[in-house]
Parts: structure tokens; sequence; C-alpha cells
């Protein structure tokens, strides 16, 4: 196993390497803050069904040549729409609404990837490709980062109102469905960022590891959403290191990486208190 | 004054009642009272635009209720919420200030002033920094009362806030209850236990599917009405000395 220090000497000669730890921290980033609304809203399902939906949307892209978020973020969008419309209209639940619309995109989505001549690898899009990363797509990812980071900002209070008290932020007029679909929205964008680090098949998992590791460790939201975009970082780079250095898939080396934080959390953190601490008392 | 007429709510064509016409007073506390599933709750969604009723309309001094949404508290039941949720109790009561502060502002120190001092109110000031969960029933009940105060509304919506909390806790919101009805606040209230009916409404609503009477409880609360909503039974032991046999 390569050391670290040769690790950090690579990162010196080889611009894929540095473009893949840079693109990989920003996705850490952003999925570790989307996903903390998303494991809040209860809705972790639905971070998995909207990774899913997004395939057909790349498909397209490739076929016609036009960027990949486009593509993405329509397919992304039109599910959401589409999962809560059949959840609405019908008696149908919402995770059965979720399961039902998500396998119909993503079995759309692969054959029309298989229609997809040549360059396309399918392997890549389903487990990533992090070493491949050109300028464009850092240049894409810094955008989406930035649309996250203003986005959460900006609608802070609407963004926790809808996921604590949906109902309270109605009886004062809140838009909550508007909000619901703006995080949709987002929550795509990320989607397809992740898209190259981890593969469509682990971005849920990017989406939630670190989320779900930040809420062992804090009852404040503000902290939750730091916590998580720091460790979905620290997954980010701690598995490409792995990935460069053990010849591992960056996605799963990445994923495997936050999943390792979650379980010490587990055992470890006051608030799940799973080892009993003798001074405090139980969170729970 | 809070005007409903003609209001008709159904789910899925099933209709929870028909025609409802009724008035909430000013300073006033109003208790609405009815047997389980006699559409308490869904009335009050209604009137709150939470649910879309059929037909009807619901006016606060003569204005439709969307355009003065932000003047209606809520108290919902608290059993419907994540009290897991990372939030402690103070950020919780600053939630209620988000309605007129709109889109785009932060609370700033006015705001939390008013958390602050809503926390004093209910003399919950030493568990600020308490989460959520850490509290006993009617704490976070009177939680929930005071981010209603510090949404500085006319109008007050409580959905059975008596709920499994303590008697001091209980009596804690009824004060505030009076002092928002002194206030020239409207109050109304869901509530289960007749017994205290007397003692806690200035007017009632007695419901089951179906306004069954409404006034002054002095005037509405009686064997009569009682039986209609409840039971014989239930009129018989609260309305002539000694029970049934």
């Amino acid at each position: 196993m390569a050391s670290l220090s040769e690790f950090i000497g690579a990162l010196g000669r080889y611009d894929f390497l540095q473009s893949a730890l840079i693109t990989a921290i920003m996705v850490g980033v952003m999925s570790g803050i989307i996903g903390s609304f998303i494991i809040l809203r209860g809705m972790s399902l639905m971070g998995d069904a909207i990774s899913h939906a997004v395939l057909p949307g790349v498909a397209v892209a490739y076929m016609f040549g036009f960027n990949l978020l486009i593509g993405a973020s329509v397919f992304g969008i039109l599910a959401a729409l589409l999962i809560g419309f059949v959840a609405s209209h019908s008696k149908i639940k919402t995770d059965t609404s979720i399961g039902v619309v998500f396998s119909a995109f993503y079995a759309l989505g692969f054959i029309l990837i298989s229609m997809v001549e040549s360059s396309t690898n399918l392997h890549h899009i389903l487990f990533g490709n992090i070493l491949a990363v050109s300028d464009n797509d850092i240049m894409t990812t810094a955008v989406v980062l930035g649309i996250v980071i203003m986005f959460v900002v900006t609608f802070y209070k609407e963004l926790l109102v809808i996921s604590f008290d949906e109902t309270f932020g109605r009886t004062y007029g809140l838009p909550v469905q508007v909000f619901h679909y703006a995080l949709m929205l987002v929550l795509t964008l990320v989607t397809v960022s992740a898209l190259q680090t981890v593969g469509i098949i682990l971005v849920v998992a990017m989406l939630i590891t670190p989320a779900a590791t930040a809420f062992l460790w804090t009852n404040n939201l503000k902290v939750m959403l730091v916590l998580a975009s720091i460790l979905g970082a620290i997954s980010a780079s701690v598995g490409l290191y792995l990935s460069y250095t053990l010849n591992w898939a960056s996605g799963p080396a990445i994923v495997l990486v936050a999943a390792t934080m979650f379980l010490t959390s587990f055992i470890v953190s006051p608030k799940q208190a799973f080892l009993k601490w003798p001074s405090k008392k139980a969170v729970k | 004054m809070l005007t409903v007429e003609k209001l008709t709510v159904a789910y899925d064509d099933t209709p929870v009642f028909a025609d409802v016409a009724v008035n909430f007073n000013a300073s006033k506390i109003t208790g609405i009272i009815g047997p389980n599933g006699a559409g308490k709750s869904t009335l009050i969604k209604a009137i709150l635009g939470l649910i879309k009723p059929k037909t009807g309309t619901v006016l606060y001094q003569d204005q439709p209720i969307k355009a003065v949404q932000k003047q209606i508290a809520y108290v919902e039941q608290r059993k419907d919420l994540d009290l897991t949720f990372p939030i402690d109790v103070f950020d919780l009561v600053v939630t209620g200030t988000y309605g007129k502060l709109g889109l785009f502002k932060s609370p700033g120190k006015k705001e939390k002033a008013a958390a602050k001092a809503a926390l004093s109110q209910v003399s919950l000031s030493e568990f600020a920094h308490r989460q959520i969960s850490q509290l006993s029933g009617g704490q976070l009940q009177r939680v929930f009362v005071a981010r209603a105060i510090v949404q500085e509304a006319d109008v007050i919506i409580l959905d059975e806030p008596f709920v499994g909390i303590d008697l001091q806790s209980e009596t804690a919101i009824m004060a505030i209850l009076k002092a928002w009805r002194d206030a020239g606040k409207t109050i109304i209230v869901i509530h289960h236990d007749l017994n205290k009916v007397t003692s806690y409404f200035d007017d009632l609503v007695i419901l089951n599917h179906g306004i069954i009477d409404y006034g002054p409880t002095a005037d509405v609360y009686n064997a009569t009405n009682i039986e209609r909503a409840f039971s014989a039974d239930l009129s018989s032991v609260l309305f002539e000395k000694g029970g049934v046999q």
C-alpha cells in the first residue's frame, strides 16, 4: 500500500488526480448538505429514487450531445412530479409510488444507454469514474456546489420548516410544495454531479451516510449541515486515496469510508448511547 | 369575528359534515366539543385552509382566510411531529416569527428577544437549549404555545392542547389563553374533557357531523345537547346528580 506521502506526491504530478480530488471533495460537501434535509424529511428512499431516475436523462443527453445536467434535471423533476402525482391521486402509498416510478425510469435509462454507441460506458455511469474528470466537469461541479450553498443559505428557514413541521408552514402560507420540488431539483443536480464520483448506484450512500453520521453527533441543524459536509469531504478524499493506492473502484471506496465513520459513530456517539456513557444521561 | 358559512367537507365523497355555519367571537375562548370522529379536527383544518372544503367560505373580519393567514396561529397535536429533529426549544419558538418575516429575511435581535420573552411567559427559560425530545409532554405543549405567542396572531386555534399533559402545564396554558382573550383575541380550542367545559370556555360549539348547537357555554351546555352529541348515558352522568343507576 502506497503511503500518504506518495499519494500527495502523485497529486502534485498528475493533473487527473488533482481534478479527481477537487471534484470528489465538492461532491462530498454538497451531498452532505442536501442529504441532511433528505434524511430529516424521511425521504431516503426518494433520494435513491431520484438518483436512479436521472439515468434516461443522462442517456438522452449523450445521444443529442447536450449538457448532462439538463437532461438529468428534466428526468429527475419529472420523476419527482410523477411520484407525487401517483401518490396523491390514488390510494397507493408514497413508497410504492416511488418504487414503481423509479424502477420504470431506471429500466428506460438502461435501454436508452445501450442504444448510445461507443464512448459512453454504462459501467462508469453506474459506478463512477472519478479519474476521468475533465476541466469542464470541475466547473460544472463547482457551479452546482454554488447553487446548493446559495439555496440552503437563502432558504434555510423555509427548509427547516418543511423538514420539521410542514403543517405549521402551510398554516402561515408557506408554499411547501414549491419548496419540496425546489429541493428535488437541487437533489437532482447533486445526483448528476455525484454520478462521476460514485456512480448512480452509490449516490444515495453519499447523500445519506455522512448526514446520518452527523445526525448522531448534534442536536443543531446548522451544526449538522456543516458536519455532514465535512464528513462527506473526508469520505471523498480518504476514499480516493484508498482507490488510488489499492486500485479499488473509487465509488465503493468512498462509500465504505463513509460507512466506517457511520459505524464508529453508531457505537461511540453519546446521542446513540449504544455504549453507555457513565456521566451523561441517555438523550433518547 | 371569524365566520364559517355553508362549510361542507368530505373525504373521498364521504361527507364529514355538510353546510356548517358557525361564528367565533373575539375576546372569547370558544371550546369545540364532540365525540371522537365528530369532525372537530376536520373543522379547524378546513378553517385553517389545510384541507380544501367542497363548498363554503371562512371569513375573518369579512376577509377570506387566505388573505389573513398570518393573523392565525395553530397549535397542532404533538403526536404528528418528529421529536428527534435536531432543533432546540429556543429555535423552535423562533420559527413562530418566520411567517411575518417572509422570505429572504433571517430572524434578528427583535425576533430572538420575542422568543426569549415567550419562553419566560411559559416558564421554560431554563430549557431554552434543550433538544425537544428531552421535554415532558406538558413542557413541549408549552413550547408550542410559546411559538404561538411570538406569531402575534389575532386568532389562535389549538387542537386538544391538554391531552396527556401535567396539571401545572395545563394551568399555565389556560392562563395564557385567558390573557389572550383579555387582549381581544379569538381563541378556539378543541377539547375532550367535558368536566372542565364550564370553567374553561366562554362559548361552546357542540359538534357531531354537523353543528348540534353553539353559543355562550351557559346557554348551550345542557343535557339535551350533550345527549344529542354524545349519548343519553353521558348526559345523565353529567347533568343529573347521582348519575346513572
